[in-house]
């Protein structure tokens, strides 16, 4: 370990935190960011996933909530989801030239949440590839992301800025440094969300069209359409998936399980609009037993009562009155 | 002090709230809360403060949006209820709502904005006068009161102003009422956006008689939404006031949630 006096002073912090029952006011005491050290995985010939945590963004965590994926090309490395800071970002293309011994020639970001994208700034622009769908939402929602990380990141993103990648990806198959990519363009966990198959490996990168053993995010779900992509996925031929969140899928669990718990979730909010319950109480509903391993599941249920709960009660709540 | 008192009471009463004496009568914060005085000696008139684990104040883990924070109070282990105060001591618009609950349960449940981190708790003063005060801390990003509502981005909200939305659940002895109504909500802290919102809410039986009114702020949500739960079966009609003197009414039929559950 490498001792900085930044990383003594987070050590303190810690410390300080846990001494938190004896000496309250320690746990105002100012905390610094640590160093990111993302770790490489090999699932595959030529394929790395780097695991993200299976939490909410968090300070503790540096917003490295979400899985990267690096292949390895004859022509350099193909980066897939930067993840939420430059800083992280710089660790990822590090990381990545380390494993492949070449340089990063590609970057795709899956779709436009922050903690897949916001990772791109250590790259150069060129190299940024998503959907056109994904650069207009980063247009639309980008500065409002990168208040709401540096309020709860702070200095973990120090330098990050908002990098539009460049939105020419289409469907269809694509072929860099001899490696055959399919990439598909869907939506439903966002308006546009990119999947791709790398052929050789038959691994499929799912984005966060699937989550695997933590609960579904639903900011900018549509769930109708996230299940047709779901569809199209589950139709594709593949060996294992790598989803945006939780950990590799070799036995074909974590698209039926993403499927699973957005039936559940759509089912359960609408029935819990007809019969006559608030917001908090559906954010109370029993969470059913197959889900009991699945993270952050009631963290995730009260985010989508809250996406979800006002406009299912103007569609389904009857007009009264005047 | 004591002459005065006996004098000029009202003006003393607001002259010795300001004076550190009656803080002293005060429990202390156990939210620990810089703003906790400062509104517990302007709102806790009438009566003694206790800080009541019997008052449920349920919050979200998260506040997702800060727009539209739900906030749920049950005081129903409390007998004698009078009155339900929700606020947010460090909201610019404190006070929320402010329930009377004459003919209904202790119960409300609506939805909050919320301008950064802040207390969100429950008042419920009892027959006796005495204050039952619970809550908790909850996180939020800025924004909530002082960014437009979505109605004034999107330029529609006189095309629905008022609409009424809403069902009543009816279990033989007592009545879930659900209601809401499109109003931006209008905090006034939002420059060229003068303050509007609906102020009152009445809930009267098919007699006519008020079961429930409430109070209502420019801090709670655009769009109100409001769960309440009154004593009797039949049909409630629901009545709004907004600050432009509008009224917006509706009858909740005491099958409609009923109906509603059971697909019909």
């Amino acid at each position: 370990m490498r001792f900085s006096r930044r990383a003594m002073f987070a050590g303190l912090g810690l410390a300080g935190l846990g001494l938190a029952s004896l000496a309250p006011a320690l746990v105002y005491a100012e905390q610094f960011a640590g160093t990111y050290n993302p770790q490489a995985t090999q699932v595959a010939d030529g394929i790395w996933m780097v695991r993200g945590a299976d939490e909410p963004i968090a300070f503790a965590n540096g917003g490295a909530i979400a899985n990267t994926v690096i292949i390895a090309t004859d022509d350099g490395a193909v980066v897939v989801d930067p993840g939420p800071s430059l800083s992280y970002g710089k660790a990822i293309r590090a990381l990545a030239e380390g494993v492949t011994g070449k340089a990063v020639i590609r970057v795709y970001i899956t779709h436009l949440h922050p903690d897949h994208s916001f990772g791109a700034g250590a790259f150069d622009a060129g190299l940024v590839h998503a959907l056109s769908a994904t650069r207009h939402d980063l247009e639309r929602d980008g500065e409002g992301f990168s208040d709401a990380l540096f309020r709860v990141l702070a200095d973990w993103m120090k330098g990050t800025t908002v990098v539009l990648p460049q939105g020419d990806v289409t469907a269809g198959e694509t072929v860099i440094g001899g490696r055959t990519l399919r990439l598909f363009a869907l939506g439903g966990h966002s308006s546009g969300d990119l999947a791709i198959l790398d052929e050789a490996t038959g691994t499929l990168i799912g984005g966060d069209l699937v989550f695997h053993d933590r609960a579904p995010a639903t900011p900018h779900a549509n769930i109708a359409g996230w299940l047709s992509a779901l569809d199209r996925l589950a139709a594709v031929e593949h060996k294992q998936v790598i989803p945006g969140h939780g950990p590799l899928d070799t036995g074909n669990v974590a698209i039926p399980q993403t499927r699973d718990w957005l039936t559940w979730l759509d089912g359960m909010l609408h029935d819990a609009v007809l019969s006559g319950m608030n917001m908090t109480e559906a954010g109370a509903a029993e969470i059913p037993a197959r889900f009991a391993n699945i993270k952050v599941a009631r963290y995730e249920l009260q985010r989508s009562v809250s996406h979800f709960y006002p406009g299912l009660e103007a569609e389904l709540l009857p007009m009264v009155g005047n | 002090m004591r002459l005065i008192k006996t004098i000029l009471p009202a003006a003393a009463s607001v002259f010795l709230a300001a004076s550190p004496a009656l803080a002293e009568g005060l429990p202390a914060d156990p939210l620990g809360s810089p703003m906790w005085e400062y509104h517990a000696e302007k709102l806790f008139t009438g009566g003694p403060v206790i800080f009541d684990n019997r008052v449920k104040v349920i919050l979200p883990v998260i506040a997702e949006d800060q727009h539209v924070v739900p906030v749920t109070v049950d005081a129903r282990k409390l007998d004698g209820v009078k009155r339900i105060v929700v606020f947010a001591d460090l909201n610019p618009i404190p006070v929320a709502i402010d329930y009377r609950p004459m003919g209904a349960a202790p119960f409300v449940a609506t939805r909050i904005k919320l301008d950064q981190r802040t207390p969100v708790r429950a008042a419920v003063q009892l027959a006796d006068g005495s204050w039952h005060v619970a809550g908790d801390w909850i996180d939020a990003a800025g924004g909530g009161c002082s960014a437009p509502p979505l109605s004034r981005v999107r330029g529609d909200w006189a095309d629905h102003l008022g609409e009424m939305r809403g069902a009543a659940w009816s279990d033989g002895n007592s009545t879930r009422l659900r209601f809401g109504f499109r109003h931006p909500m209008d905090t006034g802290l939002v420059e060229n956006i003068p303050a509007y919102n609906i102020e009152t809410v009445r809930v009267t039986d098919a007699g006519g008689r008020e079961i429930a009114t409430m109070d209502v702020y420019g801090s709670v949500a655009e769009d109100p939404a409001f769960t309440l739960v009154v004593d009797r079966d039949g049909p409630m009609e629901v009545s709004a006031r907004d600050t432009s003197g509008l009224e917006f009414t509706g009858e909740l039929a005491p099958a409609s949630g009923k109906r509603l559950s059971s697909g019909q």
